[in-house]
């Protein structure tokens, strides 16, 4: 009998519903081994793989704490792991202050910044997804976007920031505005993919049962391009979340970013490495969170 | 109604239009298939067949000529013909049983719980009824292909257009279904029209069979009545002397008439 898990082979319709359903299948290939007889000796031999996993996770954290000790303990201005631990204590024993406009906890911070990336990306949302279902369905429609899109896509979101203090006036739409922007090509552009996707046999199913075009859309085409939808939020997402730090710096207010750099000013550098680490935990879990997501719609 | 005359296809020409100028595929053809008669097109990949049987089943429009199903012209798909495509088609996201009620929902204009009923006894009748809650992902590929029919079957088409059905299956699952094919056809009475590049399935299901030369603008290029009795037996056929000789015929045109310059 042989211990070596036998890949199944991942066979979904686009890359990313492949590598999940390819991580998914490695969760079952784990959860599916076979109760090796007592006798053979050898699973004893070797420690269960996730204790390995999280030996080797735990491992590379205490690598990466004693490198951080050792920059820290050569002068300089960056604060030792112990001292960063200690303020985040206290920071996080009361993450919900509010002293004024510019003294909040970092829990309100943090909100104030989900906030904007959710309200900025639910109007991206709501704009990208007809019209990349429109871009996708209508090759005139994709000829004549295509051009503009591609020549607005690699702009930097923040390069919009001051046509946004133009438009708006104010900082909080401007921020707002820029995670709109930022967030709309991946949802334009992932649904029109999908949409141009969807298997020809899937319409011709359609098409032979002269489905009505309402029951083509909610059959076939919505739950066919969903998986596309999935990773265009995915993408969306990831990148609203690191555009809303640098555009907070720019325009002030509540937010994780400015927040960030009020402490620059003030000099508290503890804080703003507890701000680095907070704003990656929450980025993984934003990911974490929508790899679920499109784990529960993919459909291979 | 003339039912010697059930499906006609006449004059039937087919041009595509491509980059390097227009494509003959198919240049009059001729076929008439009687009520109840199961029909298989023969012949070398790139004949023209699918494209055919794609023309019966509306997906495609004739240059040339028209089909009559039942007196009436084929102006497009439609749910009076069931196609069973070569790769299943099922709706990942759907189960068997919704797969199959899709299309029973769309045809008949009966309550729900009939509707379910005709579901359950689609699938009952390709033996899938302890598989009507799984998603296709879960089933393999020759239960696939039974839901295919099944699809196609219960909707009650006028004429059941099979593309190449077992194509993609291992030889045994396709034996099986094979056999389970022309129970079903034997029961039902139902007109076939299937496209095939197997010999052996052809003269095993057909009634007749109607052999392609090769494209472009292929055409008919022969036919063969299948006269073997039914219910016919796979077993007994082997080692029949009409089997064989049928056999050879529709081999005879394939790889002698129509032999095609190695690609």
């Amino acid at each position: 009998m042989s211990a070596v898990p036998i890949p199944i082979r991942a066979t979904g319709p686009h890359p990313a519903a492949a590598a999940l359903a390819a991580r998914a299948d490695a969760a079952i290939t784990r959860r599916a081994k076979p109760a090796a007889p007592a006798s053979t000796g050898y699973r004893r031999a070797r420690a269960p793989e996730w204790i390995v996993r999280a030996m080797a996770m735990l491992a590379g954290i205490a690598l990466f704490v004693a490198l951080w000790e050792i920059v820290a303990r050569q002068g300089g201005r960056i604060p030792a792991p112990g001292a960063v631990w200690n303020a985040a204590v206290t920071i996080f024993s009361d993450p919900f202050y509010s002293k004024g406009p510019n003294d909040q906890g970092i829990g309100w911070n943090v909100l104030s910044s989900l906030k904007r990336v959710g309200i900025g990306f639910g109007l991206a949302a709501a704009v990208g997804i007809p019209l990349g279902f429109m871009i996708g369905r209508f090759k005139f429609l994709s000829d004549m976007s295509a051009p503009i899109i591609a020549m607005l896509k690699p702009v930097s979101p923040l390069a919009w920031l001051p046509i946004g203090l133009l438009l708006f006036k104010a900082a909080n739409p401007a921020a707002i505005y820029v995670i709109f922007v930022c967030s709309l090509w991946p949802m334009i552009v992932n649904t029109a993919v999908g949409v141009r996707q969807i298997p020809q046999d899937y319409l011709n199913v359609a098409r032979v049962l002269n489905l009505s075009e309402w029951k083509v859309f909610t059959t076939i085409l919505f739950p066919a391009v969903l998986p596309y939808m999935i990773t265009g939020v995915r993408l969306s997402i990831g990148v609203a979340w690191l555009v809303i730090v640098a555009a907070e710096m720019l325009t002030g207010g509540v937010g994780i970013g400015f927040w960030v750099w009020d402490e620059w000013n003030n000099l508290k550098v503890e804080h703003i490495i507890i701000a680095i680490f907070t704003i990656g935990i929450v980025g993984l879990l934003l990911e974490q969170a929508l790899v679920l997501l499109a784990r529960r719609f993919s459909y291979s | 109604m003339d039912s010697d005359r059930y499906l006609c296809i006449e004059g039937i020409g087919m041009t595509f239009e491509t980059r390097k100028g227009d494509f003959v595929a198919l240049e009059r053809i001729d076929l008439t298939v009687k009520k109840g008669e199961f029909v298989s097109l023969i012949g070398h990949s790139g004949c023209g067949k699918s494209t055919l049987l794609n023309l019966v089943a509306g997906l495609l429009r004739p240059t040339e000529g028209g089909i009559l199903l039942a007196e009436r012209e084929i102006a497009g798909p439609g749910p009076d013909r069931g196609v069973v495509f070569q790769n299943h088609s099922l709706l990942p996201w759907l189960t068997c049983f919704d797969n199959v009620y899709l299309a029973v929902e769309r045809v008949f204009p009966e309550k729900k719980n009939l509707l379910k009923e005709r579901t359950h006894t689609a699938l009952a009748m390709v033996g899938l009824t302890h598989a009507e809650a799984k998603y296709p992902h879960e089933l393999s590929g020759g239960m696939k292909q039974r839901v295919g029919i099944a699809r196609a079957l219960a909707i009650e088409p006028k004429v059941l257009l099979l593309d190449e059905p077992f194509g993609a299956l291992d030889a045994l699952t396709r034996a099986n279904l094979q056999d389970e094919l022309m129970r079903i056809v034997g029961n039902t009475k139902a007109t076939v029209l299937m496209v095939t590049h197997d010999v052996d399935e052809a003269v095993l299901l057909s009634d007749r069979i109607v052999m392609m030369t090769n494209g472009p603008a292929a055409r008919i290029g022969g036919m063969v009545e299948v006269d073997l009795p039914r219910p016919r037996e796979r077993l007994a056929l082997a080692g029949s002397r009409r089997y064989m000789e049928l056999r050879t015929t529709v081999m005879d045109f394939l790889y002698r008439k129509q032999l095609k310059q190695a690609a």
